[in-house]
């Protein structure tokens, strides 16, 4: 015990190891409802260096290792659920380069994206990154390791899949470049036109290595950006609006949801859409194309724009949304968990009126969201819930509900998006055999003493 | 506890650790310790584990508590309706390690100077007025105003001369204006932020009666912790007075044409004390005053106003030194931005800003580049010229 700790201090110097009781139980536990397991070791790294020096020493100690950002995913990823050593990475925050003209950017493994993003309005006033409405705490590369979907995503698919580039400390301590970068200065792709590599480690939730930096592909930021709000309270409309709204190709973000409340939203569906433009031309030509798209439902009086109150924008123009987080404490209990299954958006009314009946049935307070992935290719289903953390049988029973719509979801064709430890289990009962053997091949060949992440996407 | 039916509220999400545009951590102790333990949502965890015996009291645990600068970064940038009640809630747990006996040694060493000497440098009291030699600042006799210095004026070298030059220009400017001088006593703001609740009530209590004993009606304060308690608990006890930091009252002297402020050519950056700026939103004075002078240029540092980066002296900390320096720490961090601007001043208003960052620009080599200064300290360069 002492040997490991006296390493881990030789490695990254005595004040960033702790094995201290008081870092051990917040390290135990996120702010979601899966059950604490405290580490042995919490370690602060500041260089790749250090991280694979960490590695190779959990290697030889057969200790397992957990890679942790802001441990905001709410499903339990970062809890060591077999002990070891968390490796929180937000020491490790420098945003390493910019290049303008390629518009990407490099950071390091535990860059938040707030930061990135005051980076980019501070010098880089023209580009943007596709930020998802998590706190601004939240790191890039763990938000690409869970297939995060962020402002662009409707645009551009999953935040995953704007990477360029990848540095990562293999589990057996190499360090490792994925993409353009593995022989060329510049991080513009992350794989085409090589084989391919990210794979390994984008979805594997933390089990095949550690990005220690992470490339990603920014985007034209216009000078102006609005939003509006279309309002229906016909849930079974929702595919069709989205269908249209797609197919103009004028929108930024696309979301759609609901909630109970405040009684203004009670009983309807709002798909909030965003446009931008550089000049005022642009951005009403891209207005009017959105409107024309849902004329027909707004003709039928099935749904029409809501007017926002200009007190209301800030909250809508707000990136991250910061009312997204607040939605914890409705309950007055600092407690909020959801389940995201990607799913066919043909799928928004079924999912909607069972996370309605979920509410009633278990008595814990919903709110629904669904965001646009590519030109409604899929959605990010939010069956979310809040829960006052004082109070252990509301915590059960929005367990309960969790796991009845994640069950659901698959049943419905969906996929899981950061799941639980039990909902990967559910998830692989359902898989492919073959597909679940190639996975655990690549995970017994990256990871052959089994220290990454171990109980996260652990194939039998 | 105090407040304990809000702590479990707290989601940990980390917006508090920011500033507000997420430039970047602005938590000193997070900062520099780099755990999430030592930031606003690692206390408000351990505090809630603590209450529900999933901790016990400890050393490690009190060094977290006390290592918060109170500098109120978290209550501005906090998402939640409960950010108002956050330092109250630390101040709480902070009152329960007093009550147990269990504050980290320097602290208790603090409190106990406080206790037994009127002051944590242990000094006699004789000494406290020791700064206004050589100033026409009188002793205070029914005076207009009173000149309320505090310990750190007092006997702390840098704000011995803050405080000296603050008492050359008020007098000049035709104020009446007097000092305590050995009857002055610790305005307690910081015992009270260190959980000394019984002590700060009894420092109150007795300033309160002096006060009124000897008819002051207005006060002017050399340190904002001292603004802070006169403006926000002295009334709480009956102890009601009319209170100005000494950059509001420069500021209107200077607007009224008191002072006569020749050019000075001079760059400078300056820094908000917390507790002048987010405790109490007194931004505009002391750049105002900065201004007014001409040829002086004001230049911002990127954390500037609401969004400042604590000195790392607020909660005591200047003194019971639980965080100590380091390259990470948040007055050498203060210290390297000041620097990056090109001033050649680093402007203070608060003399435990100016201890802090005087030695954090010593430590990062910086003397040549940039001098740490007080506002006052520049008016009266800048008049004798
Ligand atoms: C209010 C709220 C709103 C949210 N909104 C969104 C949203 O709009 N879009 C979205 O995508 N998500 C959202 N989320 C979910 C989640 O917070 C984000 O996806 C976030 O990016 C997760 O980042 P993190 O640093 O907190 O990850 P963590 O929880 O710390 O880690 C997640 C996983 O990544 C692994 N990991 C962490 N760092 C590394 C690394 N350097 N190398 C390898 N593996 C690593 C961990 O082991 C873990 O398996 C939201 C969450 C909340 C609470």
């Amino acid at each position: 015990m002492r040997d490991v700790y006296n390493a881990l201090v030789e490695i990254v110097g005595e004040e960033y190891v702790s094995f201290r009781k008081e870092e051990l139980y917040f390290y135990a536990r996120d702010p979601g409802l899966m059950p604490a397991h405290e580490p042995d070791y919490v370690v602060a790294p500041e260089t790749t260096e250090e991280v694979q020096k960490i590695v190779k020493l959990a290697n030889r100690e057969k200790i397992p290792i957990v890679p942790m950002g802001a441990g905001m995913a709410l499903t339990g990823l970062i809890i060591p659920l077999k002990g070891g050593i968390v490796i929180d990475m937000k020491r490790m925050r420098r945003i390493l380069e910019v290049n303008e003209k390629a518009r990407y950017a490099i950071v390091e493994g535990g860059t938040s994206q707030g930061a990135l993003k005051s980076y980019l309005d501070r010098n880089y006033p023209n580009l943007r990154h596709s930020i998802p409405d998590a706190p601004p705490t939240v790191t890039i590369a763990a938000n690409v390791v869970i297939h995060g979907q962020g402002r662009l995503t409707q645009q551009y698919g999953f935040n995953s899949d704007m990477v360029s580039g990848l540095e990562v400390v293999l589990p057996t301590g190499e360090i490792c470049k994925i993409g353009s970068c593995s022989m060329s200065p510049s991080w513009f792709s992350k794989g085409p036109t090589l084989p391919d590599l990210s794979g390994l480690f984008l979805g594997w939730l933390g089990t095949t290595g550690i990005m220690t930096k992470v490339g990603l592909k920014l985007y034209p930021k216009k000078k102006m950006r609005d939003v509006e709000l279309f309002v229906t309270d016909r849930e079974d409309l929702i595919p069709e609006i989205l269908f249209r709204l797609t197919h103009t190709e004028m929108v930024e973000d696309i979301t759609a949801w609901f909630q109970p409340k405040p009684i203004i939203f009670q009983g309807n569906h709002h798909v909030t859409l965003y446009i931008t433009g550089d000049t005022d031309e642009e951005l009403e030509f891209k207005r009017k194309m959105v409107w024309d798209s849902v004329k027909e439902f707004r003709d039928n009086k099935d749904g029409g724009f809501m007017w926002i109150l200009p007190a209301m924008k800030p909250t809508f123009l707000d990136m991250p949304q910061r009312s997204v987080t607040t939605f914890a404490d409705v309950k007055k209990g600092g407690g909020f968990e959801y389940s995201g299954p990607i799913a066919l958006i043909e799928k928004y009314p079924v999912l909607a009126r069972k996370l309605v009946e979920l509410g009633t049935k278990f008595k814990v307070a919903y709110s629904g969201m669904a965001r646009v992935i590519g030109r409604s290719h899929a959605m990010m289903f939010g069956i979310a819930f809040t829960f006052n953390r004082a109070d252990p049988d509301m915590m059960e029973r929005v367990r309960k509900a969790l796991h009845e719509g994640i069950t659901f979801a698959f049943d419905q064709g969906g996929i899981p998006w950061k799941p639980t430890a039990e909902e990967q289990k559910m998830a692989m009962e359902r898989m492919d055999p073959n597909t679940l053997k190639l996975m655990k091949m690549i995970k017994e060949n990256l990871d052959p003493n089994g220290i990454m992440n171990p109980g996260n996407w652990e194939v039998n | 506890m105090e407040f304990e039916e809000i702590v479990h509220r707290c989601f940990r999400c980390g917006y508090c650790k920011f500033t507000e545009d997420y430039h970047d951590f602005n938590c000193p102790p997070y900062l520099k310790f780099g755990l999430d333990t030592y930031a606003a949502g690692g206390r408000m965890w351990l505090i809630n584990a603590w209450l529900n015996h999933g901790i016990e009291t400890s050393k490690h645990y009190a060094e977290i508590l006390y290592l918060c600068n109170t500098c109120g970064n978290c209550k501005e940038h906090c998402v939640f309706t409960f950010k108002e009640d956050l330092l109250n809630i630390f101040e709480a747990a902070k009152a329960e390690l007093v009550e147990k006996g269990l504050v980290p040694p320097a602290v208790k060493d603090y409190l106990q100077g406080i206790l037994v000497n009127g002051n944590p440098y242990k000094e006699p009291q004789h000494k406290r007025g020791r700064w206004a030699e050589g100033t026409d600042i009188q002793p205070f006799s029914g005076q207009e105003f009173l000149f309320y210095v505090g310990d750190v004026g007092s006997y702390d070298e840098p704000g011995k001369k803050m405080a000296g030059s603050v008492g050359t220009i008020l007098p000049k400017a035709g104020l009446s204006i007097g000092i305590l001088g050995s009857k002055e006593k610790c305005d307690g703001n910081d015992v009270k932020a260190l959980g000394e609740t019984g002590l700060f009530a009894k420092l109150a209590e007795e300033n309160i009666r002096l006060f009124k004993e000897i008819g002051v009606k207005k006060i002017i304060t050399l340190d904002p912790h001292a603004y802070n308690a006169f403006t926000k608990e002295y009334p709480k006890l009956g102890g009601k007075f009319k209170v100005w930091h000494y950059t509001q009252v420069l500021a209107m002297l200077i607007k009224g044409k008191k002072i006569p402020l020749p050019g000075y050519k001079v760059k400078v950056t300056y820094h908000d004390p917390c507790y002048l700026g987010r405790h109490n939103a007194i931004y505009n004075d002391p750049r105002e005053v900065l201004r007014s002078i001409p040829g002086l240029i004001l230049v911002e540092m990127n954390r500037n106003r609401k969004n400042s980066l604590c000195c790392g002296g607020g909660g005591g900390n200047f003194m019971t030194d639980v965080s100590g320096l380091g390259k990470d720490s948040s007055s050498r961090i203060r210290a390297r931005e000041a620097s990056e601007t090109g001033a050649e001043f680093l402007a203070v208003a608060c003399p435990i800003c100016y201890k802090m960052l005087d030695e954090a620009v010593k430590e990062e080599g910086l003397e040549e580049k940039i001098k740490v200064k007080d506002i006052a300290e520049i008016v009266n360069q800048a008049i004798l010229r």
